[in-house]
């Protein structure tokens, strides 16, 4: 046996059960959505020209997209706050993040029903205060799932973020102070900007992350409120449409390929901005 | 270190966000009434009897305990020695094959569930077990190529070839020098691949069989058709599981390691 031949023997276990367990079974789903004996993409156009199809489609990128932005926009002041506190504070802190994104996401999504229900706590709330007369319903909603999802990828974020804020030169921060600075100046202008590469990172986690999730929109969004990875499973497992499900797989796949090509680009973009600026 | 008033309420708000709703789930499994009502009337632990009376639970806990175990352990097997193999050469394809062996991420839960449905359940025709089996490696296997990665590629090697002039073979000097150099990436990609995979959802959504699912989809199918505080008693001895385990992992590698 050679020795170049070595790192090959001990990744190929992994590499083939990668390829029959993953990639095989990836490619004969795929395969016949293109293939009636010519190349055809008749299934993905017909997917398109449904408009109850594409609807669920701009859904799914409409709840993605705010889900990302709230979670940044929560996230970020959050996880700056984490990681310029002191170390036995800080370690408590991230702890109390990790604990929700380590509980299942049925618990967590189940805790919107008990808030959002038609015997919820909102309604309950309301009623008792006499603001309204009847339950409204806000659960099985794009609201719901719009909720539901920031909810369960805030620590996502906020744990990204905190590993590259940490990183950010304290002595910036203290000089922008020093120079005159407020606070607020000195974050939106210093700490905000070095944050960037976080926030992408901690965007396309949350972005894709919504974009596939299951179990949020399974509970909180109802048959009617679909997005794709219920659509999916709902083609695949109560109609039995496997090529309608089998096309969605793809598109699932595709688009989040796209996602996180869009926001590496903007990161691109951002940093050669940077390094104009300090040209 | 002078703190910003606003900032601190800003904090705290949002960590309200994140609690309350898990509050009002502890709360809830206390209640009487057999519908899940807060604030709650009287006191009561029979919905926590309940779960233990509900064989379903039981089975499919220790389903889950199983399947998180050897999904886990396999991965390891064959994830130690690929990682070993991606940080020790520069061979070609090298990059691209680490890439591939994270690819399980990038592909969405449910397709990657679909797919192992259409192929395993379908065609092969293997028992659910098989199945759940092998579509939970395919969720811990990044955990282990990320986190045992990152430790190897912390490691000194030349320890590695100390051992092999002084005389021990390739084999020995692995089990000897650098296996136990690299034993906490393993127990914390151990860790973070077994609580994924028994967390999972989405593949194991398409891969129960009838009357054999793991405790969350037997839980997520329970909270479809009944709402009913038994659902909040076991939601909290999900998060008492979950506060156990990570006093564990703070006790022995720190909570560090794992985020």
């Amino acid at each position: 046996m050679s020795s170049k031949s070595i790192p090959y023997l001990l990744a190929a276990p992994g590499f083939i059960l990668l390829i029959v367990f993953l990639v095989l079974p990836l490619v004969s789903i795929i395969w016949p959505t293109f293939f009636d004996g010519n190349l055809t993409f008749a299934s993905y156009i017909a997917f398109f020209q449904d408009s109850y199809n594409v609807s669920i489609f701009m859904r799914t990128l409409r709840i993605s997209l705010i889900v990302t932005f709230f979670c940044a926009l929560l996230g970020v002041p959050v996880a700056y706050y984490i990681a310029r506190a002191d170390k036995k504070f800080r370690s408590l802190m991230m702890a109390l993040v990790l604990f929700p994104l380590l509980t299942n996401s049925v618990v967590r999504s189940f805790a919107w029903i008990n808030i959002l229900g038609q015997k919820g706590v909102v309604n309950n709330l309301l009623l008792a205060t006499g603001i309204i007369e009847t339950p409204m319903s806000l659960l099985y909603s794009e609201f719901a799932i719009t909720i539901g999802s920031i909810y369960l990828f805030l620590p996502l974020m906020v744990i990204t973020l905190v590993g590259i804020i940490e990183n950010i030169d304290t002595e910036i921060m203290e000089a922008a102070e020093t120079l005159g600075a407020n606070r607020l100046t000195a974050f939106l202008k210093v700490i905000l900007p070095l944050s960037v590469p976080g926030i992408i990172v901690g965007s396309i986690l949350v972005f894709t992350g919504t974009l596939t999730a299951y179990t949020t929109p399974q509970l909180l969004g109802g048959n009617k409120n679909m997005m794709l990875s219920t659509f999916l499973y709902q083609n695949a497992m109560t109609l039995g449409n496997w090529t309608n499900a089998s096309v969605i797989a793809l598109i699932m796949i595709v688009t989040t390929l796209i996602v996180m090509r869009i926001f590496n680009l903007i990161a691109s973009v951002i940093d050669k901005r940077g390094e104009e600026q300090h040209a | 270190m002078r703190k910003e008033k606003g900032l601190t309420f800003f904090v705290s708000l949002v960590y309200a966000f994140l609690f309350i709703p898990l509050f009002i789930i502890v709360v809830t499994s206390f209640g009487e009434n057999p519908t899940i009502q807060f604030p709650i009337e009287g006191f009561s632990f029979k919905w926590y009897a309940n779960v233990f009376e509900n064989a379903a639970f039981a089975d499919s806990f220790l389903l889950s305990l199983k399947i998180a175990f050897f999904a886990t352990v396999l991965a390891l097997l064959v994830g130690i020695p690929a990682s070993y193999a991606l940080a020790r050469n520069n061979f070609m394809g090298r990059e691209w094959l680490k890439n591939f062996f994270l690819s399980p991420t990038i592909i969405p839960g449910v397709v990657v569930g679909y797919s192992l449905f259409q192929f395993i359940v379908i065609t092969l025709q293997l028992p659910v077990f098989q199945g759940l089996l092998l579509g939970h490696f395919l969720v811990s296997l990044p955990y282990i190529i990320r986190v045992v990665g990152g430790s190897l590629e912390q490691l000194d090697f030349s320890i590695e070839e100390a051992a092999w002039t002084l005389g021990s073979t390739k084999a020995g000097a692995f089990f000897k020098v650098i296996l136990p150099n690299i034993t906490s990436g393993i127990f914390a990609s151990f860790m973070l691949a077994f609580i994924n995979s028994f967390n999972n959802i989405p593949v194991s959504q398409f891969l129960s069989g009838p009357g054999i699912s793991t405790l969350p989809t037997a839980l997520m199918s329970y909270v479809e058709y009944n709402y009913d505080p038994t659902v909040s008693a076991l939601s909290v001895m999900l998060m008492l599981a979950t506060i156990v385990l990570m006093y564990l992992i703070e006790k022995t590698l720190g909570l560090s390691s794992i985020t």
